[in-house]
């Protein structure tokens, strides 16, 4: 009996989620690669409070952005080479929820990881401890949609030997739009605004991104796979 | 006797050259398929395309009446995860599996003993067993198997030989590439990519 399509994404979520754990260097990099990136700043730009605060929503967002990008090669690199994504475009479950559970368990050990680590950079910077409610949210939602197209380039450049300088000339632009409603989120709170409409359009985002994204995912993938 | 695959017209174009042309054939139950060819002949192209994992440069159409289980160049074993998680959470979605038939399954390829090892820790041909052990949890009819024989040693290839014997025997269908003869007394129909089907 083949399983049901939701017991078949719960399999590959463990079976993902199990392999990131067996591989804590995988998971713990980006948040190392965060927090070297933060202490560059002071050193670049001086270590005057005010001037740091003020950057900060901005700095921990691209630096976010940054790290979700490393990550996003790795996501079907693997099981690209070893012929597991063949089995997976030949099995009889949808590929738009399959490919979903995939996104999701990368997420859970990149953007989820991020955000909740996300106030003790927060602090490093000096942003104002009203705003870090507010930094967790966005970069939640946000890193959720930054997953999801990193998802998108992961798929198209898997054919490929090196695949990372190209990647992140597809995606950077898509990410664009999430770094300006994220941080202008963090910034509105900062300065004393309301953020609620910059999250609902990065939620927005999010759900554009979980209608569609699956879809070009899937697509790419057997372009990549025919290749 | 209804078919399980029919291949209409297939062509193939790689690279400026005409691999094959008009290839027509069609498999029923209880047939053993080898394909032949030279290498670079397409023999994986072509089992690729009956999968339906390539259409790049190819023309014409392929019905598949059943499902189809295919075993290609690359194991698909994750070498972080032990062959019992690796048939457990196989990404073919294909089945889900009892802890007893994967065991069984595993024994049945050797691997008795093995069940807990990390995958990286087993060699080429243990590699391969594990995803042969997919053969003996699988319930798909139609077996497309690219060079199944690779990397495994004598009793392997005589125990396999048996598998698919049985597979066809039961009403079932097996399409594999091979550059060794099958040593099986059981009739063997060879397609040529050149000419088609031999009866």
């Amino acid at each position: 009996m083949a399983p049901g399509a939701l017991a078949f994404c719960s399999r590959i979520l463990r079976r993902q989620l199990v392999l990131a754990l067996r591989r804590p260097v995988d998971i713990g990099n980006p948040l190392l690669f965060f927090a070297m990136v933060v202490a560059l700043f002071p050193l670049g730009l001086g270590p005057a409070p005010a001037a740091l605060a003020g950057f900060a929503p901005g700095i921990l967002w691209i630096i976010a952005l940054l790290a979700n990008l490393l990550t996003a090669d790795n996501l079907f690199r693997g099981d690209f080479e070893d012929g597991s994504l063949e089995q997976l475009l030949l099995s009889p479950q949808p590929l738009y929820l399959s490919v979903l559970a995939y996104t999701l368990a990368q997420w859970l050990v990149t953007g989820l990881l991020l955000a909740l680590v996300s106030p003790l950079f927060a602090v490093m910077l000096g942003l104002s401890a009203s705003a870090i409610p507010v930094l967790m949210f966005s970069l939640l939602l946000g890193s959720a949609v930054l997953s999801l197209v990193g998802g998108i380039g992961a798929a198209l450049t898997v054919g490929l030997k090196r695949g990372g300088m190209l990647i992140a000339l597809l995606i950077l632009p898509f990410y664009m739009p999430v770094l300006i409603f994220g941080s202008a989120a963090v910034q509105a709170v900062a300065g004393g605004m309301d953020a609620s409409a910059h999250l609902a359009i990065l939620g927005a985002m999010l759900c554009f991104a979980i209608a569609l994204a699956p879809l070009a995912i899937g697509a790419a993938l057997r372009i990549s796979i025919d290749a | 006797m209804a078919s399980l695959l029919e291949a209409v017209d297939l062509g193939l174009v790689r690279g400026g050259r005409d691999l094959f042309q008009q290839l027509s054939f069609e498999v029923g139950p209880g047939q053993l398929v080898q394909i032949e060819g030279v290498n670079g002949a397409g023999k994986t192209s072509l089992l690729r395309i009956l999968a339906g994992l390539s259409r790049y440069g190819f023309s014409g159409r392929v019905i598949r009446h059943a499902p189809l289980m295919y075993l290609g160049h690359h194991s698909a074993v994750k070498g972080m995860l032990t062959p019992r998680e690796n048939l457990a959470w196989h990404i073919s979605g294909e089945g889900s599996y009892s802890p007893g038939e994967i065991d069984d399954a595993l024994a049945r390829v050797g691997l008795y003993g093995y069940e807990d090892v990390p995958s990286h820790a087993l060699s080429a041909g243990q590699h391969r067993r594990v995803n042969l052990a997919r053969l003996y949890l699988s319930r798909a009819p139609l077996w497309l198997l690219d060079e199944p024989f690779t990397a495994i040693d004598k009793g392997g290839v005589a125990e396999l030989e048996a598998l698919l014997v049985r597979h066809a025997t039961a009403g079932n269908a097996v399409i594999l590439t091979s550059h060794q003869s099958l040593s099986v007394s059981y009739p063997v129909a060879m397609l040529d990519l050149l000419t088609g089907l031999a009866a």
